[in-house]
């Protein structure tokens, strides 16, 4: 049962990095169905970042936690938000269809990452990824509840952090409140002097930056450094997409929701070991379809509920053209 | 228009065109597609250190080179264009139908079931019948569930219509699973109550979705069901206003759509697989969307749209034997760049760029700006 949760907090965290990117995105009006090729992206660039650490030392041993981190980060930031930048600039600047910049933009970061990792060299990954998931170093002291809340890695608490932060800022800042009026009414929020294109460029790449970080996560943290293909890393992506309606576009609710769906994924892996269920192989490919059962669940419920404070903002979809009111 | 001060003005001010002539739009897309191409070459020359001349060598090789090869070039531009049918209803409404690859499989699906079960124990005749009817049925349930939901309580189809394929996926690969042939995790094709052969193993492909392109061509232009599609897809209020339901269009439609793409489901299962697995769909359901897109929602400029994907995408694999670029994903990136830059040359067919220039007054130019303003300033009051 342990177990169970410590893999259900961890799984959810991909969703966690996804979701709150896609929500940032959300709140300037543009919805970027692009979020799972970006994620691959995010991936290329926090494994390059960990190969051009990893491989600069002598020995793996010599590997700093910190620098470690600081160096997949700002790769896995740089080459998702680059993925961003291109659904920017198509959307925002060349006012192209969101959804079909979305998906060309999958296609592609799928491509790019399926290709690029093969080139990256993986022999020190497993000890990258050791130092990836250290815990808190009081996590040992504190019996089950450390074992469950505190014996992950750092990436984890960053993620929380960042979906509280994020919905802090979205809900009391003036930036937030820009933010939120550029996604509800774009035209008002440029009639009050708001940098409409601005603050969604800034939004996208902010969202593309953060949901990279999932996919670096998934890598090296949840599996252990290694990689078959962006497959896997797709699915994510959609289930975060999803996952933002199930949490009405607010990031603190996210939080909860990742963990729904990281309890559903990981119930496959510990169904006998925590309840007692087995399953055949066959029915296995059924139980596997939970989160997606769920989010379609959920997308029918929150539709069928229909309030004002469940709906996505105003403009969502649509682009904004100046010169054209 | 707007009263512009003599300091602070904007670099560059964007408008809407007019109409722009169909040769201009033409080329506009053409030069799109050639830049995209020129990159893709150059960036597969420079991965793979060859010369990224000869890509476009290897790109007709892959289709042109072998009677074989193009004949699966023009099955698969066939399959593709089909799913891409399929999905034009459904976009002419504004449904954004992302699930054409679940509603592929379960059609896809349907026809194993009857192959495997009734395949040998009746006359293949009947058997065929029943497939036709099972597949066309399952693709229609799984593009009836997002569409009932969409037209009673406006769920949103886009996210729905993914997870149907993810739902998909899981129930054929339990299918997969629990009745594949001992020793292996797969179905063995089974060459009993295949479709029937015309000619030769293409053409049957061929002709179904030539009729199918023709249907819809003829939809679109002619019948009542067409046109309210595209009223729905315009104004719901207006559809609604001069008495179109719109909810039954909407589950009209998108039964339509599901009936086409199992019907694609059924070929790729009776008539060339002859067996299924998770990616029977081929991530057509996705291109398909691509295609419908570069060719603006157009019937007629879809098969050419289908066909440059599908011969991009052929002559991707003979590139990367070529080059020796090991896994498929180079296709994905060139079909990336092409996507980015077709989607972009929309922008400049729509709208243009008025760099601003320091006018001298009295010149000749500042009497024809002056003369531009005046014009523009009358459009948009036709506008309004």
């Amino acid at each position: 049962m342990v177990q169970y949760l410590i893999a259900a907090i961890s799984i959810s965290i991909v969703y966690l990095y996804g979701c709150v990117g896609e929500i940032i995105t959300e709140k300037s009006g543009h919805l970027n169905l692009g979020i799972p090729g970006i994620m691959c992206m995010g991936t290329f660039g926090g494994c390059f970042g960990v190969a051009l650490y990893m491989n600069s030392l002598p020995a793996q041993e010599s590997a700093v936690w910190l620098l470690l981190i600081l160096s997949s980060l700002f790769f896995a930031m740089l080459f998702a938000a680059s993925g961003g930048l291109i659904y920017a600039f198509l959307t925002v600047s060349l006012k192209c269809n969101q959804n079909i910049v979305g998906l060309a933009l999958t296609t592609f970061g799928k491509g790019f990452t399926d290709y690029f990792m093969g080139k990256i060299n993986m022999d020190r990954f497993a000890w990258a990824s050791k130092l990836f998931r250290k815990s808190l170093p009081f996590a040992d002291k504190l019996g089950w509840f450390g074992e469950i809340f505190l014996s992950h890695g750092i990436l984890v608490y960053v993620g929380i952090a960042v979906a509280v932060a994020v919905a802090v800022l979205l809900k009391k800042s003036k930036i937030g409140l820009n933010l939120r009026a550029v996604g509800e009414n774009p035209a008002t929020a440029d009639a009050a002097g708001v940098n409409v294109n601005a603050y969604k460029y800034g939004a996208i790449l902010i969202g593309a930056a953060i949901a990279g970080i999932g996919g670096l996560f998934y890598v090296m943290n949840y599996v252990g450094g290694s990689w078959e293909n962006s497959g896997t890393i797709e699915s994510f992506g959609w289930l975060a997409i999803a996952l933002v309606i199930f949490c009405i576009w607010r990031p603190d609710l996210a939080i909860l929701g990742s963990f729904i769906f990281g309890l559903l994924d990981a119930f496959i892996s510990f169904s006998n070991v925590a309840f007692g269920i087995s399953f055949t192989l066959a029915q296995k490919e059924i139980v596997k379809l939970l989160p997606y059962f769920v989010a379609v669940v959920v997308l029918v419920v929150t539709s069928i509920i229909g309030k004002k404070e469940t709906q996505p903002p105003a403009s969502l979809g649509i682009n904004y053209f100046k010169e054209e009111r | 228009m707007i009263n512009i001060k003599k300091s602070g003005e904007p670099l560059f001010h964007i408008s809407k065109r007019q109409e722009l002539a169909k040769w201009k739009r033409i080329l506009f897309t053409l030069a799109a597609v050639a830049l995209s191409l020129i990159i893709g070459a150059v960036f597969c020359g420079i991965v793979s250190g060859n010369n990224p001349v000869y890509f476009f060598k290897h790109l007709f090789d892959g289709v042109f080179k072998t009677k074989r090869r193009f004949w699966t070039a023009l099955r698969d531009m066939a399959l593709l264009l089909g799913v891409a049918m399929a999905l034009l209803p459904a976009f002419k409404m504004k449904f954004w139908n992302l699930g054409g690859n679940g509603q592929i499989l379960m059609g896809a699906l349907g026809t194993i079931i009857c192959m495997k079960f009734l395949g040998g124990k009746m006359p293949d005749a009947v058997v065929n019948i029943l497939m036709i009817l099972t597949s066309i049925a399952a693709g229609i349930i799984w593009a009836l569930i997002p569409a009932l939901f969409k037209a009673f309580f406006k769920t949103n189809e886009t996210l729905f219509t993914l997870m149907m394929n993810y739902i998909a996926v899981g129930i054929v690969s339990y299918f997969i699973t629990k009745y594949s042939n001992s020793g292996s995790n797969n179905i063995l094709p089974i060459n009993k109550a295949n479709l029937p052969v015309i000619g030769n193993e293409y053409l049957l492909t061929i002709i179904v979705v030539a009729v199918i392109t023709l249907f819809m061509i003829f939809y679109f232009k002619f019948s009542k069901h067409g046109y309210e599609v595209s009223v729905v897809g315009e104004s719901e209020n207006t559809a609604r206003y001069i008495g179109v339901s719109v909810k039954k269009v909407i589950i009209r439609t998108m039964a339509l759509s599901g009936a086409i793409c199992g019907i694609i489901g059924l070929l790729l299962v009776g008539s060339i697989d002859k067996t299924i697995t998770v990616s029977t769909a081929n991530n057509m359901g996705f291109t398909a969307i691509m295609v419908a897109w570069l060719a603006n929602l157009n019937p007629v400029t879809m098969i050419i749209a289908a066909l440059f994907i599908t011969f991009v995408d052929k002559g991707m694999s003979t590139v990367r034997m070529q080059f020796s670029l090991t896994n498929n994903a180079t296709t994905n990136i060139v079909l990336g760049f092409i996507y980015f830059f077709v989607i972009a040359v929309q922008f400049f067919i729509a709208y243009k760029i008025n760099f601003s220039k320091k006018v001298v007054p009295g010149s000749k130019k500042s009497v024809k700006v002056a003369k531009n303003k005046k014009e523009n300033a009358e459009h948009i009051g036709e506008d309004k």
